[in-house]
């Protein structure tokens, strides 16, 4: 909508760039101190996605020597670029954070060409060696997370049937999805899992919809992966079905319903690169890790979780804190009939091949 | 409880869901239909929607009372209207261009005033279970019927008896159709749209109230995705009629329920075009019933669109 190219940046950076040339040495700045930007797609205190960053990013905030700066709600569009310069050329930031999975390409490889000096770390995209040097990207195998999720759903469920409220079917999802399940089926081999994908990151009516089929088709443990999990979680308890959380704990909205949740934990990875960017070098430009690297944690357990389900839950968690785990393991095959991989072979968690996962394994109710 | 209904369970989400989400168009639209046949467009009504929506959920949240959600977003959807009807009674001011403004301020003031009422919980409205006779869960929840769907759906009928039948709405419609014919009559044409575009912006408050505290029922900042503008265009498509409201208005509702249901019995091949149902239809429907002859049937004659 023409609301949202219309920010408040706009008019910021209009006024600022104004003022700049009037009066070039308009603006002073504190020397020394490492301004870090953020820009998320959507509102930062929305129980999901944004949130578990901007937390990390508040959590930064008392940091000496370092100023940190954000902005809410950018699209997923060339306003991206706009705001990344802006930051840079109004805000003096030379760390940039673009959160969101559509900010990377074009936008953000086209702007670390533009600037150089600059260093840009993007969550979630693929950094290649051909990519500029001064991008870069991080992200957290959440799948663990997911599959723990759907350990704890297998001993909840009645009807052998969970569901999964999908925003787009990207790699980031599927492997999600698919780790729900196998989690799943890891209790109880017959379990199978409906998945419906909305088409949007943030879409309330539609997740709400969304909830409401999957629950008519028999499902009784819901999960997600959307920006926002809070519609879900609210009208799946509404509907007496348990949920398991995504992106940050989401307990206070369904305190009897809420099993447990797969939460993100970016600031171990923020902190890291700017301590890089404070000590003068390079910070990584690919960086991965899980459970056991401390990116991924999961919400305490709710009321409607057994002691049974606590304790294999926990089981396979403390393998994970191992790790190196791997969900996606031979024999497997995908909800088509193709192979994915032989008997005997696995995808680590830090397998590359999980980055451009695009099937949906045998189970798993829906397609690509 | 797990009975498989098969393609029956896409006939039920469909119905379920035109009565979960045909509301908030249901309002909008009728109080469009108020506002445009006393022959003035308020195109902020996707505003004022947004606002309602805010301004319902914060009352709930700190008076603890639903209704007291409702009564504010009609109140601050009213104060919306007012703003319409005067700026657009100064000269030369032009009702669509004040709409867009209305609707870009009626967003961006509910943005900023509801970032404190994202996280909290509001307590919901209730609804009434039509479906206490039926075994099956599905159908249950299907016919949880909202008390404001009721209420939309008889103020549907009373418009469409009160256009015809009481001075009120004659005074509308002859305000709509000719401003001279009603100066002339000695009604003061300015001060009825003012009325009515309140009206129209009071409706499209509780419009507001539904989304927020009842379906999906919690305030952030997409919740209406738009569903304010495709009400607005409903209102054409409904040919300012507001009993052909109602259905058009369960029409969309139930084509948006299309898609999720569509995937959970395992049609998921090409989504987005389900998806995209409601607007083919509305597209379909538009060509089906032009004319290259006449004008809009029953469009106000003092509509900008028509003159």
């Amino acid at each position: 909508m023409t609301a949202r190219s219309f920010s408040r940046r706009y008019l910021l950076g209009g006024a600022g760039a104004l003022s700049l040339g009037l009066l070039p040495f308009g603006r002073a700045r504190a020397a020394g101190a490492l301004t870090v930007g953020f820009i998320y797609v959507g509102p930062k205190d929305d129980y999901g996605y944004n949130q578990a960053h901007a937390q990390a990013a508040k959590a930064l905030k008392g940091m000496p020597g370092l100023e940190v700066i954000e902005e809410e709600r950018v699209p997923e569009t060339k306003a991206v670029e706009k705001t990344m310069e802006s930051m840079i050329n109004l805000d003096g930031a030379t760390l940039l954070f673009p959160t969101s999975f559509g900010y990377y390409s074009p936008y953000l490889l086209a702007e670390a060409k533009k600037n150089p000096k600059i260093q840009f770390r993007h969550c979630g995209g693929l950094w290649s060696e051909k990519d500029p040097k001064n991008a870069g990207s991080y992200f957290g195998y959440i799948a663990q997370g997911q599959y723990l999720n759907g350990i704890v759903a297998a001993h909840a469920s009645k009807s052998k049937k969970i569901g999964f409220v999908g925003a787009k079917p990207i790699p980031q999802v599927l492997n999600n999805i698919n780790a729900f399940l196998l989690g799943a089926q890891s209790v109880d081999p017959s379990i199978t899992c409906q998945v419906i994908f909305t088409g949007e990151w943030s879409l309330a009516v539609k997740e709400a919809e969304a909830t409401n089929a999957l629950i008519d088709g028999g499902a009784d443990v819901i999960t997600c992966h959307v920006d926002s999990p809070k519609v879900v979680v609210e009208t799946a308890s509404r509907r007496g079905a348990f949920v398991c959380g995504y992106h940050v704990d989401q307990s206070p909205l369904a305190p009897q319903k809420y099993l447990t949740g797969a939460e993100w934990n970016w600031l171990p990875i923020y902190k890291d690169f700017i301590a890089a960017m404070q000590a003068g070098k390079v910070p990584q430009n690919f960086v991965r890790g899980g459970l056991a690297d401390g990116y991924v944690r999961m919400s305490p357990y709710g009321p409607g979780v057994s002691e049974a389900a606590a304790k294999n839950a926990d089981a396979v968690k403390a393998e994970m804190m191992k790790g190196g785990y791997a969900i996606i393991k031979g024999p497997l095959k995908d909800n088509t009939g193709k192979e994915i991989l032989a008997a005997g072979t696995a995808y680590p968690e830090k397998a590359a091949e999980l980055e451009s996962t695009n099937y949906l394994v045998a189970g798993v109710k829906g397609s690509v | 409880m797990n009975e498989d209904l098969g393609l029956w369970s896409v006939l039920l989400a469909v119905i379920g869901g035109a009565i979960r989400v045909s509301t908030p168009f249901l309002f909008v639209s009728l109080g469009e239909t108020i506002t445009e046949r006393s022959g003035r467009i308020n195109l902020g009504l996707e505003g004022t929607l947004v606002f309602g929506a805010m301004s319902a959920y914060g009352t709930a949240v700190l008076t603890n009372s639903p209704w007291a959600g409702v009564a504010v977003a009609a109140l601050s959807g009213a104060a919306f209207g007012l703003l319409h009807g005067f700026v657009c009674r100064l000269p030369r001011v032009n009702d669509v261009a004040v709409g867009i403004a209305l609707m870009l301020f009626g967003s961006g003031l509910a943005f900023f005033l509801g970032k404190p009422f994202i996280q909290p919980s509001a307590p919901p409205l209730p609804a009434i279970p039509f479906g206490f006779w039926s075994s099956l869960p599905q159908v249950r929840a299907a016919l949880q019927v909202n008390v404001l769907f009721l209420a939309g759906a008889a103020l549907s009928l009373v418009l469409w008896w009160a256009f015809r039948n009481t001075k009120a709405g004659l005074i509308v419609r002859v305000v709509g159709d000719s401003a001279d014919a009603a100066r002339a009559m000695g009604y003061d044409v300015d001060r009825v749209r003012l009325y009515a575009t309140a009206t129209g912006g009071a409706l499209a408050g509780i419009g507001g109230a539904y989304l927020s505290l009842y379906y999906p029922g919690s305030w952030n900042e997409g919740v209406s995705s738009g569903q304010g503008l495709m009400a607005v265009a409903l209102v054409i498509f409904a040919r300012w009629n507001p009993l052909a409201c109602f259905g058009a208005a369960l029409l969309f509702g139930g084509a948006g329920a299309l898609g999720p249901a569509l995937q959970s019995v395992g049609v998921s091949q090409g989504y987005y075009l389900f998806y995209a149902a409601p607007y083919v239809l509305t597209l379909a429907l538009l060509i089906a019933t032009s004319s290259p002859d006449r004008a809009l049937a029953g469009a106000p004659g003092e509509l900008s669109l028509s003159k």
